[in-house]
Parts: structure tokens; C-alpha cells; sequence
């Protein structure tokens, strides 16, 4: 045995708590809960903020995030996150969704809270399907996407199309950044990040609302490896929704400068 | 301080202010919206939140997230509004944390109509959401009553971190009194120790109503029932008016038991000997008072503005010892006290039938009264 340098060049934010996960292997949860974690710890707000978990496969974020916490009923975490912020307004508060809790139970309380302008944060994980439930049609879910309640693909004819949520959303006065970006690669992760710190930033200045839509990926429902996963999300997600800034206010673009 | 002349639902909204109310959510409906209206200036005006939700559900959530911090919060509605709230009511008392909910009730099922009604006492009492629950339900019957009651409520629900309903009547919501405001509590800023509320070098704290795992939900069942029992022990509120040598009792609470009492003291001046129970705390019932009346009395009516839910507790309380009758209006429509008289009149003249109970004779009579065929 020889004496090496050993330089720690990766471990487990202090906002994570060590904890096994209960999510599937590959799954981007792990990843959008990493970047969280990380950001409010660089950020020195793991002990300002309040995080409001979703009915979903992040029903148990509550346990991996390690700092205040509450859990909603499916959809109603934008409501519920309004009355936290405007109890305590000066703690930064964010909701973790998926697109079922999001896009479909809670799309009243989501557009209500953009429309009020609340001084809130939505972190939006779109895997086009429900993942807690095994695999169901979701909102988002492409046109023609099988899935155990759309098994010949989703017919548009009777089962309606897809919703882009940040491009809905970026439509109201009271949302100040609303983008998209993928969990699909690693430059992606990393723009993810910065999109992140934007928002939270941008709820520090009492800017407004805010939300990133992450493109996640569900190997298990999706019944594909991970990497071939990461490829179906390219090939078939991007297309339908793009990456992008849809809504940055005047305000939040100074903000969205600053942030390296 | 002198008496002023307030509306039911501005009393409500003032008395929950002095009450230390910090936060406020609510969505408009008939006949509560005056509650919501004042607040929506009066909140801001000491800068308190004020939120006019999408929907009751988003209030009842906001609520929820409010509680969590356990900061004073409360939302008002009426009988549609709140089966919608339902969701919220039964996740708030999964999670344990303190809410007052106002619930105006009126004319049912469906959209029913805005006027005065008693139709949502199973609703409220017995539950209304899913899961197992009891909330803590105070029902006034005069506008100084609910201001009384309104801060009553914030204090038990902090107290034993439950929701408390002050479950009134478009009537009580509507009218105007003489009453008397209480003086300004201190509004407190400071959340108790299980409430999110992060700052610095404190633990963290998370607050949920899952319970993934069958035995921790069942010994937190059993924690709530425990909760429960002490409720039903120290908890319990009602008002008796001439019961000392009653040898009949009249049972009915909130605007009901108010009508029914010039009732019975009409028929105390004809010389007979009824009195009334009027239960204040719904739940928990006054179960032991009711139980030794039962005891003694010849005979009970109870009268509601609904088509006798309350009934079913007294009958099961009186446990056939005595006869039970009812007398109640529904669909928004409000007894007369000599409705009622006739009522009491009809009870004692029936005391032959002793084992009756129930809702027949009551039902057939108001058949025959509004002219619709069996």
C-alpha cells in the first residue's frame, strides 16, 4: 500500500440527506433532487426554505431533501406553497411536480398561482407519463406514446393532445421566468442548474413567478434501458418540447445575466 | 366598548382579526361573501394576507400550506364551497395542524340555493371527506355568539392542532345584531416547534398526512382517537333554558334552537313544562346532558332546518327511553316559532306511541302541508 492524494472531487450535498433512494435506477429525480440541493446549499438558503413535495413519485422527496418540508395533496402543491409564502414571506419556497400532479390535477392551482404572480418556484419534471401508478397517459404524453392506459399509443382523436406547459404558462402578465431544459445529458443538467439558481434568485428579488420544466426520463415505464431512455427523450421529447427561455421578464433577464 | 349593530359574516371576519388572524384565503359564494369582502380590505390594511383563491380548493390548500407554518389561518365558504374544501379539511387533520374553517351553510344538495339552511350537519359532524376524522364544530345561534365562538375557535384548534368549524346558517351570515366586539389579541409571529418555519442552526422539520406503511397509519389512528376522547372530555359547549323541571325537551341548535326557544317559552306560558337543549359544540355532542334528560323526560322533539340529521344522535343517545319526534324545514326555508308550537303541542299529545322515534309522522305532515302526494 502507497500513501496517495486523495482529493474528494464529488460527494453528497449537505441539502441531501443520506438516505437510500426509493426511485428507480435512472431515473432524473435523483439528478433534479442533486441540483436543488445544490443550488440552495451554494446559495447558503438550505435553512430559508420550504419545499412543497407532489403527490407522485416524488410523493417521498420529503425524505431526501434535507431541510423544511410539507407534502400536498395531487395538484394543489401551488396552493399550498401560496399560503406558506404568504404566511412567511421572506423564506424561499419551491414545488417539486410531476406532470400528472402538475399538467393534470393541479393545472387550475399552477395557472392561478403564474397568473398571481406568486413569489413562488415550480420545478416541473416531465417524464410523459404517471410514474408513481405504473405508467399511465399523462397530459404530456406524445401523440402516439403507448402507455398501460393508451396501449395502441395515444389517439389524439379520442384522447386529446399533449399540453406545453412553460409555453402556456409564458403567456401570463403575473410569470416572470418560465423556461424548459432537459436532465437528457450532461450539458442539459448543467443548464438545468443555472435555471434553478435564475429562479430562485429571481424569488429572492421578489420578482414573480417562476418555473423550469425539466425533461426527465422513466426507463421503467417507459420499458427502455437508461441510455436508450436518454435517446428516446432526445429523438422523440425535444421535438415536441423544445428547450428554452419562453418567459423572462425584463427584471429577471438582469438576474438571469448574473447567474454564471 | 358599546354595542354596534354588524352583520353576521363582517362580525365573523372582525372578530377572527382581533383574534390574531395572519392569514385569510377564500373564494366568493352566497350567503358568506360579505366575510370575504371585508377581509380583503381589512387583511391588507394591517398588513395581514389576503388571497381571493381560484377555487375553494385552492383556498382550502392555502389554508393548509398556511397551517403548516402554524400561524393563525382560516377560510370561509357555504355548502357547495365547502364539499369542495373536503379534500383539504381531511388533509389538514391527517397532518395535524391548526385551521378554522366558516361554514355558511345553505339550501341542498346541488347548487341548492342561497338561502338559510341546516343541511350540512352530517356533512361537518360526520365527516364529509375521506378517512376517518372528527373535526371540532361550534354552531352559534346570535351574531355575539359567533364572534365569541370565532375566537374560541383559533384557540382550540391550536390547542389540540385540529380544524374548528364555526358552522352557521345564511341567516346568522346575513343578519345584523347588536354585539360586542372583543378587544385586539397580540397577532403572534411565532411558529411552535412542529410547524415549518426554517431558520438558521434549527433542525429541519417536514410535515405530511402519508403514512405509507399500515401500522404507523393505524397507530397514528389511534393517537388522533386518543386526541378525540380528550376533545369529547374537556370540549363540550351547550346552552339549557328551563331543563331543570322540563318534563318534554326540545333539542336544536344554531338559528333552529334560537327560533325554537320563543317557542318554548310561548308554551311555558300555557303552562307547559318543556325546555330546551341547545347544543353549541356539535361536535363533540353534549352527549352526557342529553343522556341524563333521557332519564326523565317524557318526550323530545328535535327541530332542524334540514330533514332531521342531528336526529339521528339524539335517537341514538335517548336509546328508545323516551319517544323522539321531529319537526325540521328544508331547502332554505325557516320554521316559525309556532310551527314548532304546534310541534311540542303534537309531541305531548302523542306520548301514548312511547317507543316512537324517527321522522314519519314529521314527513306525512309536510306532505299534506305543501300539498305533494306520497
Amino acid at each position: 500500500m502507497t500513501d496517495t492524494d486523495v482529493k474528494l472531487v464529488y460527494d453528497r450535498p449537505v441539502g441531501l440527506a443520506p438516505r437510500t433512494t426509493h426511485y428507480c435506477p435512472g431515473c432524473t429525480h435523483g439528478v433534479a433532487h442533486r441540483l436543488i440541493a445544490e443550488v440552495l446549499e451554494e446559495m447558503g438558503e438550505l435553512r430559508n426554505t420550504i419545499g412543497v413535495a407532489p403527490v407522485g413519485c416524488a410523493v417521498f422527496a420529503y425524505n431526501y431533501f434535507d431541510f423544511d418540508f410539507v407534502e400536498a395533496a395531487h395538484g394543489r402543491a401551488p396552493a399550498m406553497a401560496t399560503g406558506i409564502k404568504r404566511t412567511l414571506p421572506d423564506r424561499l419556497v419551491f414545488t417539486y411536480q410531476g406532470d400528472g400532479d402538475l399538467a393534470s390535477m393541479g393545472m387550475g392551482e399552477t395557472v392561478a398561482a403564474a397568473a398571481r404572480g406568486e413569489q413562488i418556484t415550480i420545478f416541473f419534471l416531465n417524464n410523459t407519463n404517471y410514474g408513481m401508478t405504473g405508467g399511465q397517459m399523462a397530459p404530456t404524453t406524445l401523440p402516439g406514446q403507448r402507455t398501460s392506459s393508451s396501449p395502441l399509443g395515444r389517439d389524439v382523436e379520442t384522447q386529446g393532445y399533449p399540453i406545453r406547459t412553460a409555453e402556456m404558462l409564458s403567456t401570463l402578465d403575473g410569470a416572470s421566468y418560465v423556461v424548459r431544459r432537459s436532465l437528457g445529458d450532461a450539458r442539459g443538467i448543467r443548464n438545468a442548474k443555472k435555471a434553478i439558481r435564475t429562479a430562485f434568485e429571481i424569488q429572492k428579488a421578489g420578482l414573480g413567478f417562476s418555473m423550469v420544466e425539466m425533461l426527465s426520463i422513466c426507463p421503467t415505464n417507459w420499458g427502455l434501458s437508461t441510455p436508450k431512455s436518454r435517446e428516446w427523450l432526445k429523438e422523440h421529447m425535444l421535438p415536441y418540447y423544445p428547450v428554452g427561455d419562453f418567459k423572462v421578464s425584463e427584471e429577471a433577464e438582469r438576474i438571469m445575466k448574473e447567474v454564471k | 366598548m358599546a354595542k354596534e349593530m354588524i352583520k353576521g359574516n363582517v362580525a365573523v371576519a372582525e372578530a377572527a382579526v382581533r383574534a390574531g388572524l395572519v392569514s385569510y384565503f377564500g373564494y366568493p359564494i352566497t350567503p358568506q361573501t360579505e366575510l370575504l369582502e371585508y377581509l380583503s380590505a381589512r387583511m391588507p390594511e394591517l398588513g395581514r394576507a389576503f388571497v381571493q383563491a381560484e377555487s375553494e380548493l385552492g383556498a382550502i390548500n392555502m389554508v393548509y400550506g398556511a397551517a403548516c407554518t402554524g400561524l393563525r389561518t382560516m377560510s370561509s365558504s357555504s355548502s357547495p364551497g365547502v364539499s369542495l374544501m373536503t379534500e383539504g379539511i381531511s388533509y389538514i387533520y391527517g397532518t395535524e395542524v391548526p385551521a378554522v374553517l366558516v361554514d355558511v351553510m345553505r339550501g341542498g344538495p346541488g347548487l341548492g340555493n342561497i338561502a338559510p339552511s341546516q343541511a350540512d350537519y352530517t356533512q361537518i359532524v360526520h365527516g364529509g371527506g375521506h378517512g376517518e376524522y372528527h373535526l371540532i364544530v361550534l354552531a352559534p345561534s346570535s351574531v355575539q355568539e359567533a364572534i365569541d365562538l370565532t375566537g374560541e375557535a383559533f384557540d382550540l384548534a391550536e390547542k389540540y392542532r385540529t380544524l374548528a368549524v364555526i358552522l352557521m346558517d345564511g341567516f346568522l351570515g346575513q343578519m345584523m345584531e347588536p354585539c360586542e366586539l372583543p378587544p385586539f389579541k397580540e397577532v403572534n409571529m411565532e411558529s411552535p416547534d412542529y410547524a415549518v418555519a426554517p431558520k438558521p442552526g434549527r433542525e429541519r422539520r417536514f410535515l405530511t398526512s402519508i403514512n405509507i406503511d399500515p401500522p404507523a397509519q393505524e397507530k397514528l389512528n389511534i393517537h388522533q382517537m386518543t386526541k378525540w376522547e380528550e376533545i369529547t372530555k374537556n370540549e363540550v359547549r351547550y346552552k339549557g333554558y328551563y331543563l331543570e323541571d322540563a318534563e318534554y325537551v326540545v333539542v336544536g341548535f344554531g338559528t333552529c334552537g334560537r327560533i325554537a326557544l320563543t317557542a318554548v317559552r310561548e308554551a311555558r306560558e300555557q303552562g307547559i313544562k318543556v325546555g330546551l337543549l341547545r347544543p353549541v359544540s356539535l361536535s363533540p355532542y353534549p352527549t352526557e346532558v342529553l343522556n341524563e334528560l333521557a332519564d326523565r323526560a317524557k318526550g323530545f322533539l328535535v327541530v332542524e332546518m334540514n330533514n332531521g340529521q342531528m336526529l339521528d344522535d339524539v335517537v341514538s343517545i335517548v336509546a328508545r327511553r323516551a319517544p323522539v319526534h321531529f319537526y325540521g324545514r328544508m331547502g332554505g326555508m325557516v320554521p316559525y316559532p309556532d310551527e314548532i308550537g304546534r310541534a311540542i303541542n303534537d309531541m305531548i299529545e302523542a306520548k301514548a306511541a312511547n317507543d316512537y322515534v324517527g321522522r314519519d309522522d314529521w314527513l306525512a305532515q309536510m306532505r299534506e302541508m305543501i300539498g305533494q302526494g306520497a
